[in-house]
């Protein structure tokens, strides 16, 4: 599965986001949701990278950052050997060509007003690709690459379903050709019977157009079914990083074992060890001292509390943020 | 390759009826057409239309429904002597008699003008009024409709676009606006205007767009905040679309709709507040073709109506029917842009 030796498509390192929390007439800044803090990976050329965790847990505001839909506080996020936080003007708008995004809800991520062929088109009209008649082309090409047709295109968000819209809004993001896709949960909002047809689809054009995705789910089935290597992510910080066979036959970190185990599993008469977590997920307000998962971790020690664990390579080409592991 | 959803689509078309779709339809766009099929559904749409197009084809044709005396200003109404009393309607015209049009004959069966409509105090010609005040009422309706609209829009546009600071002060000094009674600032703004620019319609139309453009920047406002954190947007701004395309193309078409109704449904408000500040005796010249000028002409009658009915109840109906048509339209046109009544009715 995993394509040896690939390059290293983007490094995101120390990526930092802080959400100010305002408070009172001034609106003086209280505190801070810490949503991604000190976050490090490398996305493979042509790989997919998984990303799961529960929400709220700064998944999408990592891919939303990587694309700078978010500015980020601090960190960088190097693609060809450019920082993408540090681009501005005509440098950042053709960086833009390379990275796209798909969205969750696809009811609210197509233009309501436009003709969904307009939608599809406008990236190749504001980047002045080619002339106007093959812009046309190009847009017929991806809707039909979506399995579209040609009719489709002047029709409204309205008029389709919401598999459909998906897969428009797949369309609009590969009509640039771009090398690296942030999928942000694009099937969770689906029919289970859609899923796996956007899923493939998905799977088709990484093939195709040698696509790099991050994709980002909660739904550890899915993940498994379309990653090479997976994250997992607790409270802002990646907890553990390898590819998707170790992920799951050997998972390191507490947190990830605790995942695992909630998959269900369609046999009735199947005992298994379940770990099931007590209480919630702290508040990324006051996140707690040393390891964030400690006071929910079933083999937490003393200094998981008072030390954060480094995120280190444990086995080769996988990473795990654990003082036990 | 894509694995599209495939299967026998023939077979739909038992359980499915496929929609037929005419020549308007394809000339305006789903869209637009769903918009003007929706405002010919009930039958107080249908009135709204109704009224508004009588009135325009009443505006249009002013000069071949009463023309204006030779040499004379046609918005001047003209008077027939300087007795103080109204005339009846029907009573003969003598002095100041417009040309006899092309219909007059053959609908009335006389050869000269009578007072259709009586004539108020001071003898001015009440038809004449009606209907060149037509006129009037629609440069007044829409000129201010359309200047308060652009006004709130900008400025609301800007408030939500930037946000921040520059929004919460700019949405302060709305609030401050608000608070002063409309007509009253307006009345005391045109009031210190008119001796400054002179009588004429500009006065009383600056008054009224000066203090009514607040409720159309606060209701953009809003709207486009909503939009602006949208999918949609997000996706224009990865793609690469430049902000004020964006502000444009993408946010301004999906928030403008709830501030286009209320300018619909204000047309009328705005006429109903000018003929108000004009019976009071603000803006044009006295004998000015407007309807709340007619109206004032009646304010030393009121109380032998009985006698003089007349010099209200034609320049009323008129003013009340105009803004009844407005009203009826806007709440169609409500109805059709609200997403929410989709597929209903």
């Amino acid at each position: 599965m995993s394509q040896e030796p690939a390059n290293e498509l983007i490094q995101v390192k120390n990526l930092v986001k802080y959400f100010p929390v305002r408070e009172g007439l001034l609106q003086r800044v209280r505190d801070y949701v810490r949503a991604v803090d000190n976050v490090s990976f490398v996305v493979r050329e042509g790989e997919t990278l998984g990303m799961v965790g529960e929400s709220g847990c700064g998944k999408t505001t990592i891919g939303r950052t990587m694309l700078r839909l978010i500015e980020p506080t601090s960190g960088s996020v190097i693609i060809d050997g450019k920082d993408v936080l540090k681009l501005a003007g005509s440098e950042m708008k053709a960086m833009r060509r390379n990275m796209q995004i798909i969205f969750q809800d696809p009811y609210a991520s197509l233009d309501p007003r436009m003709p969904i062929g307009e939608s599809v088109m406008e990236g190749l009209n504001i980047h002045r690709i080619g002339t106007p008649k093959e812009r046309y082309e190009i847009m017929l090409d991806t809707l039909k690459k979506v399995g579209l047709e040609n009719y489709h295109a002047r029709r409204y968000p309205h008029e389709f379903s919401g598999g459909q819209r998906q897969r428009i809004g797949i369309a609009r993001a590969l009509a640039l050709r771009p090398k690296f896709i942030v999928c942000d949960e694009p099937v969770s909002a689906l029919d289970v019977s859609i899923q796996s047809q956007v899923l493939n689809i998905l799977k088709d054009l990484q093939q195709e157009f040698g696509l790099t995705y991050l994709f980002i789910a909660h739904n550890l089935s899915v993940v498994e079914h379309i990653s090479n290597r997976v994250a997992v992510m607790y409270l802002g910080k990646m907890v553990e990083l390898t590819n998707r066979n170790d992920l799951f036959a050997n998972p390191l970190h507490p947190y990830t074992r605790a995942l695992m185990s909630a998959i269900p599993i369609p046999d009735p008469t199947l005992k298994r060890e379940r770990t099931i977590l007590k209480g919630d997920v702290p508040s990324p307000l006051k996140p707690p001292s040393g390891c964030r998962f400690h006071p929910r971790c079933p083999i937490a020690a003393d200094i998981c509390g008072q030390q954060e664990p480094e995120f280190r390579e444990a086995a080769p080409d996988h990473w795990v943020a654990c003082w036990k592991a | 390759m894509t694995t599209a959803p495939s299967g026998d689509n023939s077979l739909l078309k038992d359980t499915i009826s496929m929609r037929k779709i005419g020549w308007l339809e394809r000339f305006l766009g789903p869209e637009n057409y769903r918009i003007t099929v929706g405002l010919l559904k009930t039958p107080a749409s249908i009135l709204g239309l109704v009224l508004i197009i009588f009135f325009v084809l009443i505006a249009i044709f002013a000069p071949l429904i009463i023309p204006p005396v030779d040499g004379a200003d046609p918005y001047t109404i003209p008077r027939d002597g300087f007795i103080s009393d109204p005339q009846p309607v029907g009573s003969a015209w003598k002095k100041n008699v417009p040309p006899v049009p092309f219909w007059y004959k053959a609908v009335t069966g006389k050869d000269a003008w009578v007072h259709v409509m009586g004539t108020s105090e001071g003898q001015y010609d009440i038809f004449y009024g009606v209907v060149w005040g037509t006129r009037t009422a629609f440069y007044t309706g829409l000129m201010v409709t359309i200047a308060t609209l652009l006004m709130g829009v900008i400025y609301g546009a800007v408030s939500a676009y930037y946000g921040g600071w520059l929004d919460n002060v700019m949405m302060r000094i709305v609030d401050i606006l608000l608070i002063l009674p409309g007509i009253l600032a307006a009345l005391i703004l045109a009031a210190v205007l008119t001796p400054k620019i002179g009588k004429s319609l500009i006065p009383t139309m600056t008054a009224l767009i000066a203090f009514g453009w607040m409720s159309y920047s606060r209701i953009i406002r809003g709207d486009i905040l909503s939009v602006k954190e949208r999918d949609y947007i997000m996706a224009a701004r990865v793609i690469g679309v430049k902000d004020s395309r964006i502000l444009f193309r993408h946010i301004l078409p999906n928030a403008i709709f709830p501030t286009l109704v209320l300018a619909s449904l204000a047309i009328g408000d705005v006429v109903l507040s000018f003929a108000a500040l004009s019976f009071l005796g603000i803006g044009t010249q006295v004998g000015y073709a407007d309807w709340g000028q007619v109206l004032s002409f009646a304010r030393n009658w009121i109380t032998s109506l009985n006698t003089y009915w007349y010099i209200v109840v034609f320049p009323g109906i008129t003013l009340i029917l105009f803004v009844m048509g407005w009203n009826l339209l806007g709440d169609a046109l409500r109805d059709v842009l609200d997403p929410r009544m989709r597929g209903r009715s």
